[in-house]
């Protein structure tokens, strides 16, 4: 069998489709063959809706599941939107997987700080099916999920059996909410100081809109994590996906390529520039 | 059972805080609790007090006119409730809500005051604790107001 184009969109089906906000919707779409299927929390497929145009989408299903890619996804754009509104049976294309993952592997026997902002949460989801399922790899494992308001909570059911064990803390944040929600009100990079880490033990993955990960990893290094153990998913206008473009570029950094996880020490500096 | 002193000590709000100065402090404090929903205070009434959290949580809130009242903040054990009692007019901001059985010390704001006018040793070392919060509460209400997690397109 010749090795496949990268370049060449993967024509697959639509197996279900759910919504979870008002705007997102996971979709589930057959992996097409074999060597394609597998990926690593935190990388992207290519997603194009045929006479529409093309869009980068983070894995958002469990990384050992074979049979189907979850994709989650919020109509902001044109693409995004006829994405959302396939139907069941309709045919996509698909290339991909593309760019880094997180780095669990260096992350066992760590403790590991998962924070997620928003949509973030769905990129961040693989590593949750990974590390619970190979949770005595890890040490304590944190999630702190920050977004909007109530009725912006994504994954509600998941994060509620989440929150029920016993093996993995669960904090979830929103902006503002109405009197009748019982749960915690404020800003991500506030909550930092309140997770009781051990810094000297602690990676810490990121994922969300940039400004939240910026003050976020603020509060991470404030709190004496050390830069090397921060990671943060970048987010960037991504065509080729294969380093070639250059659409994606941020600074020295192809954020498809070389991305989308990249560690804080590579970007630091270039978060707060307002042009580059 | 602890006294005031050693409750009001091992607060992080006044944690480390010299001996002759807790005693000032505690001349001002007392144990208070408030059931679930019970307000601690309400927006434009006196900011006579301060509020320290032992156990519970509070959500500081803005009634919206015809609308439901928007929680913009929660504070738990640990935590200091309401800033307005340190700047003049000392009238409270918004409303503070408990949400769940919460004990708190409460602190005589005027009293603490006096005591800070008498010595300002003591009301820098208030001061000292008191602005890292209320630049924590700064900047997270920068945050707030970018909305960051709204559609970029909007």
């Amino acid at each position: 069998m010749p090795p496949p184009d990268f370049m060449m969109p993967m024509p697959v089906k639509v197996m279900q489709r759910r919504q979870e906000l008002a705007t997102t919707w996971t979709l589930d779409v057959e992996t097409g063959p074999d060597e394609l299927a597998a990926f690593t929390p935190g990388q992207f497929n290519m997603l194009y809706v045929f006479g529409v145009g093309e869009i980068p989408v983070s894995f958002s299903g469990d990384p050992a599941g074979r049979d189907r890619h979850c994709f989650t996804v919020r109509a902001v754009g044109p693409v995004s939107r006829a994405l959302t509104e396939l139907p069941i049976a309709a045919s996509l294309g698909k290339r991909g997987p593309y760019g880094t993952g997180w780095p669990l592997a260096a992350a066992e026997g760590a403790d590991l700080a998962l924070i997620a902002g928003g949509l973030g949460l769905a990129p961040l989801r693989p590593v949750l099916y990974h590390v619970l399922r190979y949770r005595q790899r890890y040490g304590r494992i944190t999630l702190l999920y920050g977004t909007r308001s109530p009725s912006d909570i994504l994954f509600r059911d998941e994060l509620d059996g989440w929150r029920r064990r016993q093996d993995l803390e669960v904090r979830v944040t929103v902006d503002h909410a109405g009197s009748e929600w019982p749960g915690q009100v404020g800003v991500v990079p506030a909550l930092v100081p309140t997770l009781g880490f051990d810094a000297s033990n602690t990676v810490a993955f990121l994922c969300g809109p940039e400004v939240m990960m910026r003050l976020t990893a603020s509060a991470l290094l404030d709190a004496g994590l050390a830069p090397a153990g921060i990671y943060l998913s970048m987010e960037r206008n991504m065509k080729c996906a294969l380093g070639h473009c250059g659409h994606c570029q941020f600074g020295g950094v192809f954020v498809c390529k070389d991305g989308p996880v990249l560690p804080y020490p590579r970007l630091r500096g270039l978060l707060s520039l307002q042009e580059l | 059972m602890k006294d005031i002193a050693q409750l009001v000590g091992e607060h992080p709000f006044f944690q480390g805080l010299d001996p002759s100065f807790c005693q000032l402090v505690c001349g001002c404090a007392r144990n208070v609790r408030f059931e679930p929903g019970e307000y601690l205070f309400h927006e434009g009434g006196d900011a006579d007090q301060l509020y320290l959290i032992r156990h519970g949580r509070v959500a500081l809130e803005i009634a919206v006119p015809g609308k439901w009242s928007l929680s913009f903040q929660t504070l738990q054990d640990g935590d200091l409730v309401g800033v307005s009692w340190a700047v003049p007019p000392y009238h409270w901001a918004y409303d503070a809500r408990a949400i769940e059985l919460t004990r708190a010390i409460a602190v005589d704001a005027r009293c603490l005051r006096q005591k800070c006018d008498a010595d300002p040793a003591l009301g820098y070392e208030v001061l000292q604790r008191l602005l890292p919060i209320l630049i924590s509460r700064l900047q997270a209400t920068r945050l707030q107001i970018l909305d960051v997690y709204g559609d970029r397109d909007q």
